[in-house]
């Protein structure tokens, strides 16, 4: 009895916070139903995994313990599996999201399998202790696990989630101008435009942006072309692109001023609205490879100032 | 990143062929400013390739 009592409360638990896990990440990669069904697949074998490893550890079931531990080994190739079809798309996009983005998509998709299969694991444990200790009923139990399981979910998820870039850098307009052929935000060198066309789209439709890092830890993550592209990625996606194949001219940059550490961006996005604009680069989430704390060691504290 | 590999010239257009030199990419000559912004808006849009000024009456068009 404490073993159904507990594999059901583990089960149950996990899949339900993989399911909340994978509703938040919509936006950062937009599973479609069927990407949204095989990940909550996965989910369900990850929470059935974690569920079942204590009790049987517990029951001396000691093949059964050997065999959940291979299909935990299984969960390594989920980010394998991600970063191969982000790839894949990458092909497909107008503007890619970059390698430094897809290994970041791919590294997160991995981590909540792991998390629900520590959180399926935590609420197991919890309630087959409760349920066998005969100290409460087995619904008490039950409800015990899933709250443990719920605190390991909610502690893991505030844990792993990602800064956005507004949280590190101030984000505002900048004036996009052109010197000659050279396409300028405030006094940030973009790109070189030939094409007298290409340079009228951007005077009418183009919008700048200007991104300035807190401090040096945020310079530093500004400085990573994967944080860059990312950011050009998300806001193309989010505000729309008027370009198609064959005008390479309107990707959109991300480029450095070397003297202060800003970066700008110049775009020319469907919807020509400079606020929401400014909120879709304060919400790309600031990627693992990209976090670089040069201010965590001596000389950069040094540096610093 | 893709981005900053093989970046190659793919074809030269220019008011003033003295001013190219050397081989690789086909140059086209142009008689005039309205004939060369034609024809690299052409080449561009076929190739899906970037013109660049080099403001000196020589457009290169770039894959980037």
């Amino acid at each position: 009895m404490p073993f159904w009592v507990a594999v059901i409360t583990g089960v149950v638990l996990g899949s339900l916070a993989r399911l909340a896990m994978l509703r938040t990440d919509y936006r950062q990669y937009p599973s479609y139903p069927h990407g949204y069904a095989s990940h909550l697949a996965l989910g369900v074998i990850a929470a059935f995994t974690g569920a079942a490893v204590v009790p049987a550890f517990i029951e001396k079931e000691f093949t059964a313990v050997t065999f959940l531990v291979l299909v935990a080994q299984q969960f390594r190739e989920i980010r394998d599996l991600e970063r191969r079809t982000l790839d894949r798309l990458e092909e497909t996009q107008l503007v890619r999201r970059g390698a430094g983005y897809v290994e970041d998509i791919a590294k997160v998709f991995e981590a909540r399998n792991y998390l629900t299969i520590f959180a399926a694991m935590t609420a197991s444990t919890v309630a087959y202790l409760g349920a066998a200790s005969e100290v409460m009923p087995w619904p008490a139990a039950a409800l015990a696990g899933s709250t443990a399981g719920l605190g390991v979910v909610l502690y893991g998820k505030r844990g792993l989630d990602r800064r956005p870039v507004g949280a590190i850098c101030r984000v505002r307009e900048g004036r996009l101008h052109f010197r000659d052929t050279l396409l300028y935000v405030d006094d940030i060198l973009i790109m070189e435009i030939g094409l007298a066309e290409g340079r009228e789209a951007y005077e009418r439709h183009g919008i700048g942006v200007v991104i300035e890092p807190k401090d040096d830890d945020a310079r530093a993550t500004l400085a990573n072309l994967g944080q860059r592209q990312a950011i050009a990625h998300d806001t193309a996606a989010i505000m729309g692109l008027r370009k198609d194949i064959g005008t390479p001219e309107f990707t959109p940059l991300v480029r450095l001023d070397l003297e202060t550490g800003r970066a700008a961006m110049a775009i020319v996005p469907v919807e020509q609205d400079v606020g929401p604009l400014l909120d879709a680069v304060r919400s790309v989430p600031v990627i693992e490879g990209a976090r670089t704390r040069p201010l965590a060691t001596k000389p950069g504290r040094r540096a610093a100032d | 990143m893709a981005q900053r590999e093989g970046e190659t010239i793919v074809a030269v257009v220019t008011l003033d062929p003295e001013k190219v030199r050397g081989g690789g990419a086909p140059v086209f000559v142009a008689s005039g400013p309205e004939e060369r912004e034609k024809i690299a808006t052409y080449l561009s849009r076929i190739m899906d390739v970037q013109v660049h000024d080099l403001e000196n009456g020589t457009y290169v068009l770039v894959r980037h």
